[in-house]
């Protein structure tokens, strides 16, 4: 049968602003997190009749307990969705949500859908990162990894060691400029329109509401310099350059272009493409370089057309990597405009919708860009990039 | 000073919250006492006290507004009942009332703007809190709301009589305050916003986040909140309307009723501090009264004893049912198919004489699941369950496997004798039997058998659907596994279960005969019908003598009374008109007249009484019957009798059931030389 070429656009995104584990969240359930997320996107499109929504996909990188149940779909059921609305979850580690959002594109593309919701939750203080692992032993009988590939931190020491122009000092520079950063577009009010209030409880405080991130804080190179390295004796990598365990969840609408444009929908950004690339567990962070090359060539770019970029900082050492790699400056204006996960926490498989969402919204600011990227790296030895077009870019009406 | 030193104390939390759009925080105020939903929040005296701390170091904040909101579930269920029987003066009641109104004032006459969000069940002192505040939304998942002070023999005495008419209409308010209480019903938060009582509902899953964004916008004055003006000129005509109707329903017997109308025609003109002054006289009035404790105290059966029966063997002894035989196909056994078939959701099977007789129980059975689905009380997936649950049979054999077995046939000893010995050779050893008979000795009934351990009495009350009463009796034979089983299908089928030994009659008929044996003794000597039909009446009972003859039919009623009489020839009569009565096959009462073509039938002599009379004869002839029952230890306590009375005879709960009117109005002391209940249990202690 003959099939057309389908546009995928990102219609809108939210999130909940991230909490810190054992904070603001600590009694409140992962899936109600990311099933505010889902019901306020339904609540800010009015034009989107829900049983338009025909796919679910949600990210949990631990997917039990209020993680588990096949969350994609009971989130569906919880969002007030119609039961015909089918749901399933996802996980790849850090990139879950980016996976949710290419997976759902892919389905769009071939034509299997029209309207998808990709989402993601971490709830980190609930599920701590490993909980309930069982690495295979062959893991180590066959050393087809180093045992330090499985913790994240030991990872970016790693990195730090291969790449030993990035130091320590550098990294807390970095990790510095995404406070400031962070601080001064919450002054704005750039991070605000992505926040969905959450009704939070504590048996001990009475009802609250969450409105702010709760872990951006003031610092200094001089206190930065004071931290410990937890994760190697005189090591680099600290609490304050490299992102802390946070809860919270993100949601965005996938939709095809026409049908996007029919029912009135925003048109935010547009699919260019995405890759997923895998790089030596031990030296995860390095990931997003072999990605964003993929994405790019795919594409026919090359990294100089690209305006705008929304990188996950899971550590300020991959981050510097990457732009070591394409030789662009720590300071670059075009990178993390509005700081990143090392103020605003990265709650694991929820973060890439963060980063879509706030890289919607520069486009929206910026029409003399015409793409962006988002580009994560991923636990095991991965990275992950999605290639946006800015559909307000001034240059497309010409 | 007014103190409860077992009170479960709901605290106020207060919390200053951040809302976008608004610059200065808002003070939200938590009320949650520590337990999960199925310990409510209530106020007593520390409840109030932390409210009123709340209030102040909210109001110091300078806050954009103050909400108020409960904990999951539940918002507040009302003024805390366990401390009433602890006030023993009418200051301490006066004490209570001006407590609460003094603080709940606070939130009406607040500066900074107040609001309720109404997340969870709100009722009575949670309605009336929230009606102080200047505006409402209610959660979609809120349980109910409701001000049912009436039902226990108190008013809303805090504002609510006052503020509620004057905000939804005096129509609305006498619905909410009076009708509601006395039918047992409360509003769903969707009725509450159409009537006004909140102004605005949200869907429960982002309830107290839709909430404080539209409380933001009334505070910037985005949001106009627009309530009707309210119609002040049939005002009075409608409370005339509701006296006429609860004076016919109650004749004056509920003086909660009576004091709720007069504090509903205050709100039309009062000023708010004279309208709350005269709650506070009302309620202190109420509180200080016996209906009032007797209402509380029948409360406390309804909620706790009948959810904890005295004297039942433990549970872990229960046998699994898997199955359910029923013996017969009539009307009782079909209704008794379907009960069993929609609370137990197991294999249910109905025997009966011929096919014909059994297709039309299935049948029966059918239909009624098909109603249900029609009025969406029972959704598809469960209707085609149940429908393939259900069967019937000629062939008994299909009894091999079942572990409850009912009979529901002709009230006959010698019949139900041979039943369950033909039905023994067929069940398991281990089966239970149960009868439904509302009279025959289970004892006798069982004495034949190979295994008489397992039978056991299980009497319900028709219409069986709706009454909550189940006597479950226990035979000479009964052992401890039976019984435990019994009770535990008991509560499976949502019944409050009573233990009763096995006497004649059980409690509920024995009772219940022996008021129509001492009518029908006036009518005898020469009482005329209509007389004896008002005698009660000061009561407030839910019918009169007449009607409820022609409820359960002259013949049932009969028979009932024969087994009685029977029994104890000197206190229950056989009456030659009742006989004439059943013979005629008339119905006792056309178009809610007592038939006179009934009347034509009796033959009486010349010795009339007059009503009053009549009732005191009635009392003391339940008094002597209660203290028999007692004795021989029919049930184990009179709260017992009291607890069958209320679900099973539908004795209203001002009157305690039955053994609290008995005491405080003397009848038992008078005539059986004591109380039945130790003072300040049912009444305001002398």
């Amino acid at each position: 049968m003959p099939r057309e070429v389908r546009e995928v656009v990102f219609v809108d995104g939210v999130r909940t602003p991230f909490g810190k584990a054992g904070g603001m969240y600590a009694e409140t359930r992962a899936d109600d997190l990311v099933i505010r997320c889902m019901r306020e996107l339904l609540k800010r499109n009015p034009n989107l009749p829900p049983e338009k929504v025909e796919e679910v996909a949600i990210a949990a990188t631990t997917q039990i307990g209020d993680q588990g149940l096949t969350l994609g779909r009971t989130a569906a059921l919880l969002s007030g969705l119609p039961k015909t609305t089918p749901g399933y979850s996802v996980d790849r580690m850090c990139a879950g949500a980016m996976t949710a959002v290419t997976n759902v594109a892919g389905g769009i593309a071939m034509g299997a859908y029209d309207i998808a919701i990709a989402g993601g939750v971490e709830h980190m203080g609930r599920h701590p990162m490993g909980e309930g692992v069982d690495p295979n032993p062959r893991i180590l009988a066959e050393k087809l990894v180093d045992p330090s590939a499985l913790v994240m931190g030991s990872t970016a020491e790693n990195l730090h060691d291969r790449l030993p122009h990035i130091t320590k000092e550098r990294a807390d520079a970095y990790g510095l400029n995404s406070q400031i950063k962070t601080a001064k577009a919450y002054a704005d009010g750039k991070i605000q329109p992505d926040l969905v209030p959450v009704a939070i409880r504590s048996a001990e405080l009475g009802w609250g509401l969450a409105t702010v991130d709760e872990a951006p804080r003031q610092t200094s190179l001089e206190k930065l310099a004071t931290l410990k390295t937890p994760f190697r004796p005189h090591g680099r990598v600290t609490a304050g350059n490299a992102a802390g365990l946070n809860d919270g969840a993100t949601a965005a609408i996938l939709a095809d272009e026409a049908t996007a444009r029919e029912l009135g929908l925003p048109v935010a950004m547009r699919m260019v493409s995405y890759a997923f690339v895998g790089v030596e567990p031990e030296i995860m962070g390095y990931g997003p370089v072999p990605a964003t090359e993929k994405a790019l060539k795919k594409a026919g770019l090359t990294i100089d057309d690209i305006g705008l970029f929304e990188l996950n900082e899971a550590f300020a050492v991959q981050v510097l990597a990457f732009l070591d790699h394409y030789g662009i400056a720590d300071d670059d204006p075009r990178v993390n405009p509005w700081g990143g996960a090392i103020a605003i926490g990265h709650p694991l498989a929820s973060s890439a919708i963060r980063l879509m969402t706030q890289l919607a919204r520069q486009f929206a600011e910026r029409p003399d860009v015409r793409y962006g990227i988002n580009a994560m790296c991923i636990g095991i030895g991965m990275g992950g990039t999605v290639i946006w077009e800015n559909p307000y870019w001034e240059g497309a009406a010409k | 000073m007014i103190e409860n030193p077992n009170e479960v104390v709901t605290k106020a939390i207060l919390r200053l919250v951040q809302v976008p759009g608004l610059a200065k925080p808002a003070a939200l105020i938590t009320l949650d006492n520590g337990f999960d939903y199925k310990k409510p929040n209530s106020f007593g005296p520390g409840g109030l006290t932390s409210l009123d701390e709340a209030i102040t170091a909210a109001t110091e904040a300078n806050p954009s507004f103050i909400a108020v909101t409960g904990k999951p579930y539940i918002f507040c269920v009302g003024a805390d009942i366990t401390g009433m029987p602890l006030i023993n003066s009418r200051e301490q009641a006066l004490a209570l009332g001006e407590l609460g109104h003094r603080v709940f004032a606070r939130l009406r006459n607040s500066e900074i703007p107040t609001f309720a969000f109404v997340n969870g069940a709100a009722m009575g002192g949670g309605l009336e809190v929230a009606l102080h505040c200047h505006y409402r939304t209610v959660s979609t998942g809120a349980a109910a709301l409701a001000l049912p002070e009436v039902a226990i023999g108190l008013i809303p005495g805090w504002g609510g009589s006052q503020i509620l008419p004057n905000l939804i209409g005096i129509i609305n308010a006498a619905t909410v305050i009076l009708q509601n209480p006395l039918t047992q019903k409360q509003l769903r938060p969707k009725q509450a916003k159409e009537m006004g009582v909140a102004d605005a509902l949200f869907e429960a899953a982002d309830f107290l986040e839709d909430s404080l964004a539209w409380a933001a916008g009334v505070v910037n004055g985005d949001i106009i909140v627009e309530r009707p003006e309210i119609d002040r000129k049939d005002w009075d005509g409608v409370l005339e309307f509701v006296k006429a109707m609860l004076d016919e329903k109650l004749h004056g017997a509920v003086p909660a009723a009576n004091k709720a109308v007069e504090l509903l025609a205050l709100a039309k003109t009062a000023s708010f501090e004279d309208g709350t002054a005269a709650e506070t006289e009302a309620l202190a009035d109420l509180i200080m009264g016996d209906e009032a404790r007797a209402s509380l105290y029948s409360f406390d059966l309804v909620q706790r004893r009948a959810k904890r029966p005295v004297g039942v063997p433990d549970k872990s002894l229960a046998r699994k049912v898997t199955k359910v035989g029923i013996i017969g196909a009539g009307l009782m056994a079909s209704q008794l198919a379907l009960l069993f078939l929609r609370r137990l959701q197991v294999p249910v099977v109905l025997t009966d004489l011929d096919q014909e007789r059994v297709d039309k129980g299935v049948a029966y059975v059918h239909g009624e699941i098909d109603k249900l689905v029609a009025k969406k009380r029972m959704d598809e997936g469960t209707a085609a369950k149940l429908r393939l649950l259900v069967s019937g049979s000629v062939d008994k054999s299909v009894f091999a496997d079942a572990d409850f077995v009912i009979e529901a046939v002709f009230e006959n000893l010698d019949l139900k004798k041979q039943i369950w010995a033909e039905f023994e050779k067929i069940v398991k050893p281990e089966a239970i039997l149960a009868t439904n008979t509302s009279s025959l000795s289970i004892t006798e009934m069982a004495a034949e058998l190979e295994h008489p351990e397992r039978v056991v009495g299980f009497h319900f009350f028709n219409p069986v659907a709706v009454l909550p009463l189940l006597e479950i009796i226990r035979g000479e034979q009964t052992d401890d596994a039976t019984l435990a089983t019994a009770f535990e299908v008991g509560k499976t089928l949502k019944k409050s279960s009573v233990l009763v030994k096995d006497a004649p009659a059980f409690v509920v008929n024995r009772l219940l005969t022996r008021v129509t044996s001492e009518i029908f003794q006036a009518v005898d000597a020469g009482t005329p019908l209509d007389v004896v039909n008002v005698a009660m009446d000061p009561l407030g009972l839910p019918m009169r003598p007449i009607a409820l003859l022609q409820l359960v039919g002259p013949a049932v009623a009969y028979h009932v009374g024969e087994t009685l009489h029977a029994a104890f020839p000197d206190r229950y009569v056989d009456s030659p008109n009742l006989k004439r009565i059943v013979d005629s096959k008339l119905p006792v009462m056309v178009d809610k007249e007592i038939n006179p073509e009934v009347i034509k039938l009796l033959e009486v002599g010349d010795a009339p009484l007059t009503a009053d009379e009549v009732r005191q004869k009635a009392l003391d002839g339940l008094a002597e019957e209660i203290r028999i029952m007692l004795d021989e230890g029919v049930v184990a306590e009179a709260q017992d009798i009291d607890l069958c009375m209320i679900l099973g005879a539908g004795y209203p709960f001002h009157l305690g059931g039955v053994t609290p009117y008995l005491d405080r109005s003397g009848t038992a002391e008078r005539v059986t030389g004591k109380r039945f209940l130790p003072d300040g249990v049912a009444n305001v202690r002398s």
